[in-house]
């Protein structure tokens, strides 16, 4: 006899059954546990590693200064990624077909060709565009600089990647707009709203919701794409850890190295991201509860 | 003859014509003819509820009003203006979208989704269009907007979102966003179809507050009750033609064409 049915005459007894047993979730348990033993093993007594090795360099100049540039490689091709992308989002969804076409072909070629190949065309571009000028097309030019000097390797690198990235940024921004129910377009025209306003206050602030988790994950593969700029060659993180190990032939501390800087900043964007999502979120969801569960289930991975 | 010809799309007739008159008003999509020429006329401060089958085309002839619809023939004004076009020597020019923006503003539109802002809050939503259309100062567009929210029985839910809100709360918003821009003509387009049963009498009280107000109504419904109790006028459309129009108790009780006795008869 327990106290509730003392209190409720008539109501049948709480179950208390013997839970089914998971052996094989212990063993998968064991398995693993054993193996993250052996890599703990592996990390502390390997030779190849040489952590003090490492930590020499972790905070050296050249690799501050490589991470430096990793990071402003990244925010830059971002911004510049968004901000194009969503000019040529807006053209594939025009209403003028020559617009349309231009952005399907821009989209054609910038995706249809490896990153890292228009990366060694952009460290060649002196060759491509000799010279770039001011002027009437096909008429006389007012000004002329010679590209080589204009397109310096940073900017060759940053434009490299923003061209890219504004491509797939096309295509995510697109995708979002989409998403947005015509109804709200068509509520914000009764209200008198311009094209403008109806985009940047209504329909852009809805499509984030859409928009943001995958431009989180761009921006973390985008942290990792700027080690190809080695093709322009601009000299990052990856360019200089290899700068470092070409001296003093420790390859693997050094790419080890590159790979905590790496991690570390990816770790940052994440967390970032999380908090990016959840602000855009609101007015989703019913109850502080519901947002609550959110984060509790979203906070498990950025990817 | 048609007094409303107005060449410089200013008000000839403002303040004393019809709030909306439509001539021989046809809209196609595509090669279906949705409106096959409606010729009607809303006075100032009357309400005017439309009824007839779904695909009857008086969901698209209320969107015409406002311009979310090109009519592909006919003329339609509203307050004197012609709506979408100016007219000018014979011609028919097309009018900007700043241009239709501004007719808009005088025209309030409460929808069958409401269609509120989910990412603002239900004061936020009314505030939008009078800040950034109007360009009121916020202090005063604030005040209004609390005063608005009062007028729809929902003061208490000025900083919830609309996912937090039951439908016949939104709709209520919806219906106080629309107040916001102070329109001269509100047009209703099934503002009850997709609400629960029991929450159809707050939204129908309000817009009976608003009736009696003298707000001029263009109300698409499915209420008989609402429609014989509130309208003055009850217009009857199938097939994109209106078939019948008159006194709310005159068609009701006394339907002349036979399509309105049999609409009726499945309705009531």
């Amino acid at each position: 006899m327990t106290v509730d049915s003392d209190v409720e005459p008539g109501r049948p007894e709480a179950i208390k059954a013997v839970p089914v047993r998971h052996p094989g979730r212990w063993l998968g348990a064991a398995v693993i546990l054993v193996l993250i033993a052996m890599f703990v093993h592996f990390l502390v007594t390997s030779k190849a590693l040489e952590w003090p090795e490492q930590w020499k360099y972790l905070f050296s100049d050249p690799v501050l200064k490589g991470v430096r540039n990793t990071i402003w490689l990244t925010v830059a091709a971002m911004i510049g990624a968004i901000v194009f992308g969503i000019v040529l989002a807006l053209m594939r969804m025009s209403e003028n077909p020559l617009l349309r076409g231009a952005a399907f072909v821009y989209l054609w070629f910038f995706r249809g060709t490896p990153l890292y190949t228009q990366l060694l065309i952009w460290g060649a571009i002196g060759s491509l565009l000799p010279t770039i000028g001011v002027g009437i097309p096909f008429g006389p030019e007012f000004h002329t600089w010679k590209t080589q000097e204009l397109v310096n390797v940073a900017l060759a690198a940053a434009l490299g990647l923003i061209l890219n990235e504004a491509a797939y940024m096309a295509e995510i921004v697109r995708a979002g707009i989409q998403s947005v129910d015509e109804g709200q377009t068509e509520a914000a025209s009764a209200l008198g709203m311009s094209r403008l306003q109806t985009l940047r206050r209504i329909v852009l602030p809805q499509s984030m919701r859409v928009i943001v988790p995958p431009t989180g994950n761009e921006t973390i593969s985008m942290l990792k794409n700027t080690s190809l700029v080695v093709a322009v060659p601009y000299s990052e993180l990856t360019f200089t850890a290899q700068t470092i190990y070409a001296s003093t032939y420790k390859i693997i501390p050094m790419l080890v190295m590159a790979c905590l800087w790496y991690l570390l900043l990816s770790s940052i964007l994440m967390v970032g991201q999380f908090y990016l999502e959840r602000y855009y979120a609101r007015g989703t969801s019913r109850s502080a509860e519901a947002r609550q569960r959110i984060r509790f289930r979203g906070g498990g991975g950025g990817q | 003859m048609n007094v409303q010809k107005d060449p410089a799309g200013e008000r000839s007739s403002a303040d004393t014509g019809p709030m909306v008159k439509a001539e021989q008003v046809h809209k196609s999509f595509g090669r279906v003819e949705v409106l096959k020429g409606i010729d009607l006329e809303v006075r100032r401060g009357e309400v005017m509820c439309v009824i007839g089958p779904s695909g009857s085309g008086k969901s698209t002839f209320l969107r015409c009003i406002n311009h979310l619809e090109k009519i592909n023939a006919g003329r339609l004004w509203v307050n004197g203006h012609l709506v979408g076009y100016r007219e000018k020597g014979g011609k028919l020019y097309e009018l900007r979208d700043r241009e239709v923006a501004a007719q808009r503003r005088e025209i309030g539109m409460v929808f069958q989704r409401f269609n509120l802002f989910p990412h603002m809050t239900a004061l936020d939503n009314i505030m939008e269009a009078p800040l950034r259309v109007k360009r009121q100062p916020k202090a005063q567009v604030k005040e209004r907007g609390l005063a608005l929210l009062e007028r729809v029985g929902l003061a208490d839910k000025a900083q919830s979102y609309p996912a937090q809100l039951s439908g016949g709360q939104q709709q209520r918003v919806a219906i106080a966003r629309a107040l916001a821009m102070e329109p001269a003509l509100m047009l209703f387009d099934e503002p009850t179809s997709a609400l629960d049963p029991e929450l159809v009498g707050d939204v129908l009280e309000v817009m009976k507050q608003l009736a009696r107000d003298g707000m001029t109504m263009v109300v698409v419904t499915h209420e008989m009750g609402f429609a014989r109790e509130v309208g003055d006028s009850l217009v009857f459309m199938d097939g994109g033609v209106v078939v019948e129009a008159g006194t709310p108790r005159d068609v009701i009780a006394r339907p002349q064409h036979p399509r309105t006795q049999d609409f009726l008869s499945k309705v009531l």
